[in-house]
């Protein structure tokens, strides 16, 4: 249970305040509502890459850093299709000095023509470190242009091509922040050895009066449904054979997100689950074989990826893995199946919560979602999934027309 | 009152130094047969970690991996429950039965919620005394690794790192044996048998204890563990092989089309137990143990070489080493370890600032706060002191040194420790 108390201030930036007196830290997670869905398809990889320029000194503070280690913090951030995350942790004594530096960093950037220019580089090598020096790296980059046809979850959040990093300019620095970087499209969450008491004037001194944001948002392009199954094949120097198969799921705000995210622990949860059983232990066709949910804001996929054992064919190993979708698709799950994945469910919600900063993402996430106290009452709505709703997530998601398979082969 | 809520944002607001640091030390018990039990009551989840670690006795070149193996597979499978049983039994109470290995011990460790505690128990104690080693699951093992393994081989750094251990401590030692594929297929499930009747005996195993922790829990244990039916029934133990370095510095495996270098530059290095520890552990922040460090700000910040550099000190039971560490496009692989010379040289010619310095002091004591905060984190300090034989007046002394550190004795360190003749290189991919 994380206790919280929620305030918005009269620009439209919601505070949640979780007080934990056990600890010397504070944590301050700053979430803005923008993701690489935002992007225009021809200059893709762009909010990532604003992530990085957001270290690189704001309208009064040179460097974002500097400032914070001499306070005894340290910073992290990511990018995901949905959201841009960043979040400090520091002694709570000095809470101010990450008010100070975020509350600056959303009021103004200084639009360093330098910073742009090593940021685009530093991207580029993370492009090439991440997916591209990497066996098996650009499998999504792959994977989501087949899958979606119109909504933006068809490129990474890297982007599309290293040139589209290339390609930006400082004015598509300043237009995106003014657009998306503003207090109505943020949610701000401290939590830690603080007091709501406390925290309260210090957000409405330091942020209160940044102004709303200038720019619309407009609807994303919702994709169509799938029609007819697709499929890809590449070829690549990998030592093995691997497939993935990708099927049109729910959101993670749709009621049937708890069903189907228990649906795919069932099939690869643990050792004890089917897909690791029979297609790993039994059957011996997979080194490694998992599925799971995306869990993305709009409708997300249930992916299910496999690395063959050398010398199976591509055939009968695929041909196992949708007798297994077939199977749990057909038949309810056994009650101590189902038992098992909710338990799974509770002890990890438990133990991420052990970690402050985990608190703290989990109540940002939750507001975003429409509540920040469903960090609290998801574990019901996962409790209250029957066997029947197990079994319709299934039939509705694994439908051979629904698919998209990616064959990615050895060239060996 | 609006007034004086005006925020001034050009100036920094007052910070204050982390101070009054102490650590919640563990608590040290024993069972009824005299196995050790540490343990850290802390934190508000009703759950807890609980790690039985085994020290590493033995290392033979003709079965290198006997050791990993047997921990990676003692929970697949017993006298008397199948691999697929013991998942079950684990999983049935939401709780996960991990294997962690490292060239010094080897661990079980179980998450559970207190509740299920009394059940998820007496799994541990049968894989710990009764792991069967099938020969078909050793056989699903070996060919999945043997896979794995050879996808590593496609990674610059993965290559990168095994290399670099074994030019620092030779083949004939567990820290730096570079393992191949053929190894695995060795592995025979009477040999796992074998080293298991050896090593895991309570003789050879410590209890490590985070979370919340109550009376019942000593009970628990004591139930499970603390008979002398796993007691050791031999006194025989292997030898762990010698610490050789190769002579030669410079190393160069080429990697045909790599799109990046990866680059490792160290030495072996002094451990924990040496005096000077402390203060290299401030110098190795400075080069390239945190964002702001000088091998980050130079080669990400100011060129854009890479995406992450960074160094670390890694201190083992029988030895220590030092590396710095970092994958950078192919074609700035000579300019990348041009600068990171340029930085090491500058430490052992120049004082560092005070201002950097003290931001260094800061950070350090930040994370070190970070540090002791939870169960998990108590825990984690305590075995790491453990491990090396120390106790809790290492950390004492250990920020002592922090606050009081100088920029002439950081010189000198850097002068003793940084010498250039000293330091290996490693390049895997493209120069």
């Amino acid at each position: 249970m994380i206790q919280f108390t929620k305030h918005v201030l009269s620009n439209g930036l919601p505070l949640i305040v979780h007080e934990d007196p056990s600890t010397p830290l504070a944590t301050v997670n700053l979430l803005y509502k923008v993701g690489a869905r935002d992007e225009d398809p021809s200059r893709t990889g762009f909010a990532h890459l604003f992530e990085h320029l957001m270290f690189g000194g704001s309208v009064n503070i040179p460097e974002y850093d500097g400032p914070l280690q001499i306070a005894g913090g340290d910073n992290n951030a990511f990018t995901n299709n949905d959201i841009t995350n960043y979040y400090c942790t520091l002694p709570a004594n000095n809470l101010e000095t990450a008010f100070w530096l975020e509350s600056d960093r959303m009021l103004s950037l200084a639009f360093s023509e330098k910073s742009l220019e090593v940021q685009r580089q530093v991207v580029i090598e993370e492009f090439k470190q991440r997916y591209l020096n990497q066996p098996y790296g650009d499998v999504w980059l792959l994977l989501r242009p087949l899958a979606y046809k119109n909504h933006p979850y068809q490129w990474a959040t890297i982007g599309k091509e290293v040139a589209h990093i290339e390609q930006a300019t400082l004015e598509d620095v300043r237009e995106f922040f003014y657009r998306y970087y503003a207090p109505d499209n943020a949610i701000l969450v401290v939590a830690g050895g603080v007091k709501k008491d406390d925290v309260l004037p210090l957000a409405e001194k330091w942020f209160g009066s940044i102004k709303r944001s200038m720019g619309e948002r407009h609807p994303y392009p919702s994709e169509p449904e799938q029609q007819e199954a697709r499929e890809l094949t590449v070829h690549r120097d990998i030592p093995f054979d691997s497939i993935y198969i990708a099927y049109h799921a729910c959101a993670r705000t749709d009621a049937e997100f708890y069903a189907t995210d228990l649906m795919t622990d069932v099939l690869s949860r643990g050792k004890s689950s089917r897909l690791y059983n029979q297609l790993v232990k039994e059957k011996k066709l997979f080194s490694d074989i998992s599925a799971y949910l995306t869990g993305d804001f709009d409708k997300g996929l249930v992916v299910v990826e496999g690395k063959l054992i050398k010398g199976i064919a591509m055939d009968e190993a695929e041909n196992a893995i949708y007798q297994e979708l077939q199977r749990i698709a057909d038949e309810l799950v056994s009650e101590s199946e189902l038992d098992r994945a909710k338990n799974k469910v509770e002890s990890t919600i438990e133990f991420s919560e052990t970690d402050l900063s985990g608190r703290a993402l989990a109540l940002a996430i939750a507001d975003y979602m429409g509540d920040a106290n469903l960090a609290n009452t998801e574990m019901k709505l996962y409790a209250a999934v029957k066997r029947e709703d197990i079994l319709h997530a299934a039939k509705s998601v694994f439908r051979k027309e629904n698919s998209s398979v990616l064959h990615y082969l050895s060239m060996n | 009152m609006t007034q004086l809520l005006q925020p001034n944002r050009t100036t920094t607001p007052d910070s204050k130094p982390v101070r009054n640091l102490s650590v919640q030390e563990a608590e040290s018990s024993r069972l009824s047969n005299g196995v050790a039990v540490y343990s850290v009551n802390a934190g508000f989840q009703d759950l807890v970690r609980i790690e039985f670690l085994f020290e590493n006795k033995s290392f033979s070149l003709a079965q290198p991996l006997v050791s990993s193996t047997a921990n990676r597979l003692i929970t697949e499978g017993t006298s008397r429950h199948s691999a697929l049983e013991i998942a079950q039994l684990v999983d049935d109470y939401g709780a996960f039965l991990e294997t962690e290995e490292s060239s010094d011990a080897c661990s079980i460790v179980l998450y559970t919620l207190n509740k299920h505690l009394a059940k998820t128990l007496p799994v541990v104690r049968e894989v710990l005394t009764e792991a069967a080693y099938p020969a078909s699951e050793l056989q699903v093992y070996v060919s999945k690794q043997q896979q794995r393994l050879v996808v590593e081989n496609e990674r610059v750094n993965s290559i990168a790192r095994r290399k670099f251990n074994q030019l620092l401590f030779g083949n004939q030692h567990p820290y730096g044996y570079f393992v191949q594929p053929d190894d695995y297929g060795k592995l025979e499930s009477t040999l796992l048998s074998a080293y298991h009747r050896q090593h895991y005996t309570a003789e050879n195993c410590t209890i490590l204890v985070a979370g919340k922790v109550y009376p019942t829990t000593f009970e628990l244990l004591e139930q499970n563990f603390g008979d002398n039916g796993w007691m050791s029934t031999s006194t025989e133990h292997g030898e762990m092989g010698a610490i050789t370095a190769v002579a030669d510095r410079q190393h160069y495996i080429h990697k045909d089309g790599a799109l990046q270098s990866a680059i490792r530059i160290g030495r072996p290095m002094i451990t924990r137990e040496h005096a000077d520890y402390p203060g290299l552990a401030v110098l190795n922040t400075v080069l390239g143990g945190y964002f702001g460090s000088r091998l980050m700000s130079n080669i990400r910040e100011d060129k854009g070489y890479t995406y992450g550099i960074g160094s670390a000190m890694v201190s083992l039971k029988q030895a220590g080493y030092f590396f710095i560490s970092t994958e950078v496009g192919a074609d700035v692989t000579a300019a990348a370890l041009e600068e990171i010379y340029k930085e090491i040289e500058l430490l052992r010619h120049e004082l560092i600032g005070e201002e950097e310095l003290q931001m260094v002091r800061n950070y350090m004591l930040g994370s070190f706060l970070k540090g002791i905060d939870g169960p998990f984190a108590l825990l984690d300090r305590f075995k790491s002191l453990f491990l090396s034989g120390l106790d809790y007046s290492y950390y004492r002394n250990y920020l002592h040194t922090l606050e009081t550190i100088g920029p002439e004795e950081m010189r000198d360190l850097a002068r003793k420790y940084y010498d250039r003749a000293d330091l290996y290189e490693l390049v895997v991919g493209v120069k």
